[in-house]
């Protein structure tokens, strides 16, 4: 073991031990000493999976990729808060100086019925590109690349479709909600195409396919703001509001697009 | 996301029924022949096109519907997310939601529990022996200055004004009417309804208790009628013993 540096750190940490999808699971209890308050919540983890692997014990199994703050695949429920006590930010990007030596600490995996317990943290968020696939994407054909400035677009549009794509799409809206709703995440995907003029030829088939798949895996909002709070990028509600607007002129529009109204 | 619609608009609805009402019940500070005009004003609705009561009778049924539709979407969102959500063996924290927000699925509930004991009790007359049909002033004075029906009356209304706080908020979600410009009024607006509804409709059960609400048991609509009753009695008397 290391030599204590300044600021270190013990914590009690009480995380989600699950053998499988089909496993009842159960908290169990590490005492994590000597830990760097300058290490990431992650970092802290990969301390501990060493420890045990030396111990001969099983690591916990959890996900992550970039460590930047990037990527979604990080995800944990810590002290009962989506990513942590640490607002606008990702699992990975919390530091262990949010927390108090001897603090006890929580960790759990994302919950939603949708989302099942792959082992211990990981859990299978399939279902959300299950909405990507249903429309988040343009696949007007854009021909060679255009002129800069062929298309304006104005700055207000620009800048919220840049809010709402700042999703990285990690379910921490769906975790932090009481409904297990994924209409944050949904809004934003729907939105940050619907507000450009490239996402407009598909912007009523987009949005009623989106939200009507999202209805078929989550729960209903109830417009409690969770999702807001726990989002790692901040993303606003505002958005949420947008897309029902949307929702219901595609239901008007897309039979009218057919030719049917 | 249709169902939240339906949800919001039938909410709109109940909001303005909400407010028509408590503003109307406000003739009970006129007096009791006052109230008991108000009432067959209501009833006189529309007589000039369409005979008496049938326009009341619409409003009525567009009211049990947008109950009805509010009840079921209600009914199916929540199951919805019952049958998505998992809960958290650890332990939850809330930051944004609250309490309101969160016992929308016990106010709403106890709220249409009262709206059928409020009917029974002052429309059909029931649980109430000196009902007398056409004297709202006095019916409500008879139920109201029992003190346990106080109470569920005032229990009632404050989970209804806690429903209507999230309620006249959530519903601009849902439809969409979201402008950064008008955003922060949408919360005050909320607030403002919930609580115009509050101090209204919490101050016939207390001002009834207070005894500033009173008709001492006489009911002033029923000796209306006794004296016309009277009158045409003596009248057809006056006929009959005609030479």
């Amino acid at each position: 073991m290391s030599t204590t540096n300044n600021g270190a750190l013990s914590v009690h940490l009480r995380v989600w031990r699950q053998d499988g999808p089909g496993d009842a699971g159960r908290f169990e209890t590490y005492d994590v000493g000597d830990i760097s308050s300058d290490a990431s919540f992650l970092e802290m983890l990969d301390v501990l999976n060493e420890r045990l692997t030396l111990e001969g014990r099983e690591p916990i199994t959890f996900e992550s990729d970039c460590r930047e703050g990037i990527c979604g695949t990080c995800g944990l429920m810590i002290n009962g808060r989506a990513h942590g006590p640490q607002k606008g930010t990702a699992t990975c990007q919390l530091h262990m100086r949010e927390f108090s030596d001897g603090d006890v600490i929580t960790v759990e995996p994302w919950r939603a019925g949708s989302f099942e317990v792959i082992r211990d943290l990981a859990v299978d968020r399939t279902d959300l590109d299950r909405i990507i696939a249903a429309g988040g994407y343009i696949s007007v054909n854009t021909g060679a690349a255009p002129d800069a400035n062929l298309v304006p677009v104005p700055k207000e549009a620009s800048e919220s479709a840049f809010d709402a794509a700042a999703c990285i799409g990690c379910g921490a809206c769906v975790a932090a909600c009481p409904n297990s709703a994924a209409q944050l995440f949904t809004a934003a995907k729907v939105q940050h195409l619907n507000l450009l003029p490239q996402g407009q030829p598909e912007r009523w088939a987009r949005t009623e396919a989106m939200v009507e798949t999202m209805e078929q895996f989550f729960g209903s909002c109830t417009n409690h703001g969770e999702c807001e709070e726990a989002c790692p990028k901040e993303i606003s509600i505002d958005f949420i509001a947008w897309t029902n607007r949307d929702y219901v002129r595609a239901k008007l529009k897309n039979r009218k697009l057919a030719g049917q109204v | 996301m249709g169902k939240k619609w339906v949800m919001a608009l039938t909410g709109l609805t109940l909001l303005g029924f909400v407010l028509v009402h408590m503003l109307g019940n406000l003739h009970l500070y006129d007096g009791p022949w006052e109230t008991h005009e108000y009432a067959e004003t209501l009833r006189d609705l529309g007589t000039e096109v369409i005979p008496r009561t049938w326009a009341l009778w619409a409003l009525r049924f567009g009211l049990i519907a947008a109950f009805a539709l509010h009840i079921h979407s209600a009914y199916s969102l929540t199951r919805m997310s019952r049958s998505a959500d998992r809960r958290y063996p650890g332990g939850r924290d809330y930051i944004a939601a609250n309490y309101a927000s969160r016992t929308m699925r016990w106010t709403g509930p106890l709220v249409g529990l009262f709206v059928v004991y409020h009917l029974a009790d002052l429309t059909w007359g029931h649980f109430n022996p000196d009902y007398i049909r056409g004297d709202p002033y006095h019916n409500v004075v008879a139920s109201l200055s029992n003190l346990p029906v106080a109470i569920w009356y005032i229990v009632a209304n404050v989970a209804l004004a806690v429903h209507i706080y999230h309620g006249a908020w959530s519903m601009f979600q849902s439809l969409g009417i979201n402008s950064p410009r008008w955003n922060p009024l949408r919360r005050r607006f909320a607030q403002a309804f919930a609580a115009v509804i509050l101090v209204g409709n919490l101050s016939f059960p207390i001002l009834v208790q207070a005894g500033v609400i009173d008709d001492g048991g006489r009911s002033v609509v029923r000796e209306h009628q006794e004296q016309l009753d009277g009158a045409v009695g003596e009248a057809l008397g006056t006929l009959g013993s005609a030479p």
